[in-house]
């Protein structure tokens, strides 16, 4: 089982991009959950969501605890909450960045997605959407395969800047 | 066709599927997203009912309640406070036996102030002649859905049903989902004494101490014949569609000197928690209580008996553990756990199942036991 836990804040979409995410995984035909956690969000709080992906159908309901993959969709969340929280041993961590963070004993990589969502205009209520883009790192990553990453936006979304902004971020990625 | 869906989406989806003439419903956290997927089902067409928006759960089960009683198919959905507004209601629809079907995402009850999973809701419901399941995946909360259809409709049962599904847990996960075509699964309904608008009749007028009684014996009654009709409509469906449900999901049950009995997503977690304890060496086995009303006949015979509680009786004890108490005459360890959505992992199951006292009751999160 890989189980990844994704740090954003309320109204960034860190929901829908483990939503996208388990949504690729099943078209790439493994079986996968995703969960928000549900607290008392508020638009712009920290917030954390699961995804879940493995081979045989998934029965576990409670919390990841110890995550194979973290991702930082808003790299400010590390201010105020532990990103690397349980992270297992050699675990690898994503950060929408411009610039390479190191953390000892884990395999870290970035990609500029909010330069990417604004050069693409995907941008609703001031702030850049992230979680489409994200979906091209995540399959230059190798957690999903390409084609079902641009499937599953094109399920949720009709507007192609998505695809396009995902293209960037799988083009633009450093691994 | 491949999909991904919360638990909510899912019961949505079943219900466009069965196209009930009627939808009255109130929304609710964390049932809302149900009652606004079908909303907008409306909207577009793609659900042919009339929906009545209506000022509270109150006022919902009565919507249900009069359009029913016409013949009409009816559906809700509650949660929660918005279930025990209903309460009055809900004897009603029992009493008067009318098919309803009802989504009830399991929350617990204020105060304190709490939105997450627990069983006590609908537990407070347990003696009002509704028929109950619990629903474990969004696949099972869609199956079920459809089903509970056919089998409240089923003129031998003419009785409401509630599908249970805990809060967040189940109702706000995303889960694949399978969507079917269901062709003649479900008939027409055909409700023997309904009301004909167009020729007003009353009904509810005084019941006298030499008749009442005989109506409560006939709930019983259908009640019990209820069992034969669940049964053939789960047949039916795993004929058709291919999927297997029963009154409880047995797992590693068969050998097991040891079994956990749960409801809801807490079952599928035992699952897990059996799959570490056998690798220990640990004979373990789950049991997954899915229809509560009517309470199946389980075969525990001979095994030691773990039963977790995600609600409670206060003064008495665990509703589940002293239901299968008085069932099989043995006692059990009985754990209190999962309340107000606290968290219970699959290694919590395992060491409740590891350190169980039978005889006695453990509230889990608390350092004491009775």
């Amino acid at each position: 089982m890989f189980e990844i836990r994704i740090h954003s804040r309320g109204g960034q979409g860190g929901v829908t991009a483990a939503r996208l995410l388990a949504l690729s995984a099943i078209y790439d035909g493994k079986y996968a959950t995703a969960c928000p956690f549900y607290g008392a969000e508020r638009r712009g709080a920290p917030i954390v969501s699961f995804v879940r992906i493995d081979d045989n159908p998934i029965k576990i309901y409670s919390q990841i605890k110890q995550p194979d993959m973290v991702v930082v969709l808003d790299a400010s969340v590390m201010d105020v909450v532990d990103v690397l929280q349980g992270l297992k041993k050699g675990g690898k961590v994503l950060i929408n960045s411009t610039h390479e963070k190191k953390f000892a004993g884990f395999s870290s990589s970035h990609v500029d997605l909010t330069g990417i969502a604004l050069r693409e205009n995907l941008v609703v209520a001031g702030g850049p959407i992230l979680n489409t883009p994200v979906l091209g790192a995540l399959a230059k990553m190798g957690i999903i395969s390409v084609d079902s990453a641009k499937k599953s936006i094109r399920e949720m979304f009709s507007d192609e800047r998505n695809v396009r902004a995902a293209e960037a971020a799988y083009r633009e990625m450093i691994l | 066709m491949k999909k991904i869906a919360t638990g909510n989406k899912a019961v949505a989806e079943a219900v466009k599927q069965v196209q009930p003439g009627v939808v009255a419903a109130y929304p609710i956290t964390p049932q809302t997203e149900i009652v606004e997927q079908i909303a907008e089902f409306v909207s577009t067409g793609e659900l042919r009912s009339r929906y009545i928006p209506v000022e509270s759960e109150h006022s919902a089960m009565a919507a249900c309640i009069g359009a029913s009683i016409t013949g009409i198919r009816t559906f809700t959905a509650t949660s929660s406070h918005g279930l025990l507004y209903m309460h009055e209601m809900t004897n009603w629809a029992a009493g008067a036996r009318l098919p309803i079907v009802m989504a009830n995402v399991n929350r617990s009850i204020g105060p304190g102030w709490n939105i997450w999973a627990e069983h006590t809701d609908a537990m407070q419901e347990r003696d009002t002649g509704w028929l109950q399941v619990y629903v474990s995946t969004v696949q099972e909360a869609y199956d079920t859905t459809l089903m509970a259809f056919r089998i409240a409709e089923h003129n031998e049962v003419l009785l409401p049903v509630m599908v249970n599904l805990d809060g967040f847990t189940l109702s706000h996960i995303m889960q694949p989902l399978d969507t079917v075509g269901i062709g003649d699964f479900i008939p027409a309904m055909y409700l023997p004494h309904a009301i004909d608008p167009a020729n007003p009749a009353g009904y509810g007028g005084l019941t006298g101490p030499d008749q009442h009684f005989k109506f409560r014996w006939d709930i019983e009654r259908s009640i019990r014949d209820s069992v034969k009709i669940i049964d053939t409509t789960e047949q039916d469906f795993s004929d058709r569609f291919g999927r297997e449900y029963g009154f409880t999901e047995d797992y590693q049950c068969h050998d097991a000197d040891v079994v956990v009995v749960s409801m809801g997503t807490l079952g599928k977690e035992a699952e897990v928690a059996v799959d570490m304890l056998r690798k220990e060496g640990i004979r373990a086995g789950s049991m997954r209580l899915r229809w509560f009303r009517p309470f199946p006949k389980l075969n525990l015979g001979g095994k030691e008996v773990v039963v977790i509680d995600r609600d409670y009786s206060f003064g008495f004890g665990g509703v589940l553990a002293k239901s299968i108490q008085a069932q099989q005459k043995t006692d059990v360890f009985s754990v209190i756990a999962g309340l107000g959505g606290q968290e219970v992992t699959y290694e919590d199951i395992a060491d409740f199942i590891r350190t169980r006292r039978i005889g006695e009751e453990f509230w889990f999160g608390v350092n004491s036991h009775v």
